[in-house]
């Protein structure tokens, strides 16, 4: 029954990452873009964990705490750029 | 038995609600009403899919370390990046509902 549940969700997830890339495409203006790929990081965060969970695989989990901590840098490195103009200095 | 429902049910619950921040940050009008859909949604949406591999891994007798450090990780970070994110619109544009 697992199984079958963490496969739905995984379903929901991918129509999810689908919808926000479409935010990410039509995304009026700079704000949106960086929004859409702060929450495309944070849906691959929980889909590695539902495919870590699937497949019992540990390896998984690592790859999305990664994924976390580079999504996180990255969504202040371009808030900052839009804020100021450079990333550093 | 037991177990696997409850795992289930969060599994479930957590799918549900990145998908519903997701169909708000497609549909929502404003760049604000946007920026609260997926923050709202990623926070109870992975809560609720690492509430089931905490559920998962205490049945199986293991600690589930991992899914717990990326829960903390996500509930510090997701507020810092919203808040940065407000922050630089806000400098950039007229304020929300002028």
């Amino acid at each position: 029954m697992l199984s079958v549940a963490l496969q739905v969700a995984l379903g929901m997830v991918a129509l999810a990452m689908a919808l926000t890339v479409v935010r990410l495409v039509r995304g009026p203006t700079v704000a949106d873009r960086i929004l859409a790929l702060d929450t495309l990081s944070i849906n691959a965060i929980a889909l590695l964990l539902l495919a870590g969970m699937l497949l019992q695989g540990a390896m998984l989990f690592e790859a999305a705490l990664l994924i976390a901590m580079t999504g996180f840098v990255s969504t202040a490195a371009l808030c900052r750029f839009l804020l100021r103009g450079d990333v550093i200095g | 038995m037991l177990i696997e429902i409850v795992a289930s049910v969060l599994v479930l619950l957590g799918g549900a609600f990145t998908l519903v921040g997701s169909i708000g940050l497609v549909r929502l009008p404003d760049f604000f009403t946007r920026l609260h859909a997926p923050t709202k949604a990623a926070t109870l949406g992975v809560g609720g899919i690492v509430a089931a591999g905490l559920v998962q891994s205490a049945a199986a007798g293991t600690m589930g370390l991992r899914e717990l450090a990326i829960a903390l990780f996500l509930f510090i970070t997701a507020p810092v990046s919203a808040h940065l994110l407000s922050k630089a619109v806000l400098r950039h544009r007229d304020p929300p509902g002028s």
